[in-house]
């Protein structure tokens, strides 16, 4: 099963998509993912260093595992309100 | 508790209906309003962006998290998506309880909590361009350098 990941606000334009699918590699984590991810999107790079993660809409740390089926979401520092 | 975001007008009395206890005696009520100027800046409008089943999920673990901090009555929480002219409502938070001080702690705590915690983002839009804004009080912000957090 793929890993779906999501994109929001700068970065998803930055990207120019606010969804993708992957293949889910076995023991994927959140850094593992991004690694991927950067690979195929560089432009992604530049937002790492201040960048959230969610799996499944709770907020995770980097080496949180990232199970198949899940849902990923790379998220900009928020500034609602 | 009402939890909700939308791309429909925020209506600050459905939010006070809905926290409305016969036994609560106060009723706080706060209106994040777009704001027609940001850093010397005139903004023309904002577009907000949301992850919206994350954001609906993160303040109701907000709000039941105020209710039971406060000895709340009840709390609603709601945020606003897409465009927004000046004037308009961002974000409303209602909280009722028997007496004013734990209201007006909540809504304050609540508020704070929101703008560190619920993926929502906005963008500004001047005359001459436009930028997605890094909320300085964002989870995360603390690893960025001290240019992007302001001071």
């Amino acid at each position: 099963m793929a890993i779906t990941v999501l994109f929001f606000a700068s970065l998803a334009e930055a990207v120019g998509k606010r969804e993708l699918s992957l293949a889910h590699v076995a023991g994927d984590t959140v850094a593992s993912v991004r690694e991927r991810l950067v690979a195929e999107h560089p432009q992604i790079a530049e937002f790492t260093e201040t960048l959230l993660y969610a799996v499944d809409e709770e907020y995770a740390e980097e080496d949180a595992p990232v199970p198949a089926g899940a849902t990923l979401a790379l998220i900009p520092p928020v500034s609602g309100g | 508790m009402l939890i909700r975001v939308t791309p429909e007008r925020l209506n600050p009395e459905e939010a006070i209906e809905a926290v409305r206890r016969d036994e609560a005696g106060a009723v706080d009520v706060f209106l994040g309003v777009v704001r027609n100027t940001n850093k010397g800046r005139a903004v023309d409008h904002l577009v907000y962006d949301a992850y919206p089943s994350m954001a609906e999920k993160t303040m109701r673990e907000l709000a039941e998290e105020a209710v039971e901090r406060f000895d709340l009555a009840d709390s609603a929480v709601l945020h606003r998506t897409g465009r927004l002219e000046i004037g308009e409502t961002s974000l409303l938070v209602a909280v009722s309880a028997g007496h004013r001080a734990a209201t007006f702690e909540a809504g304050h705590w609540l508020v704070n909590e929101i703008k560190r915690r619920v993926p929502v983002w906005k963008k500004e839009v001047w005359a001459d361009g436009e930028e997605w804004i890094e909320g300085p009080e964002s989870l995360g912000m603390e690893r960025a350098p001290a240019t992007m957090r302001g001071s």
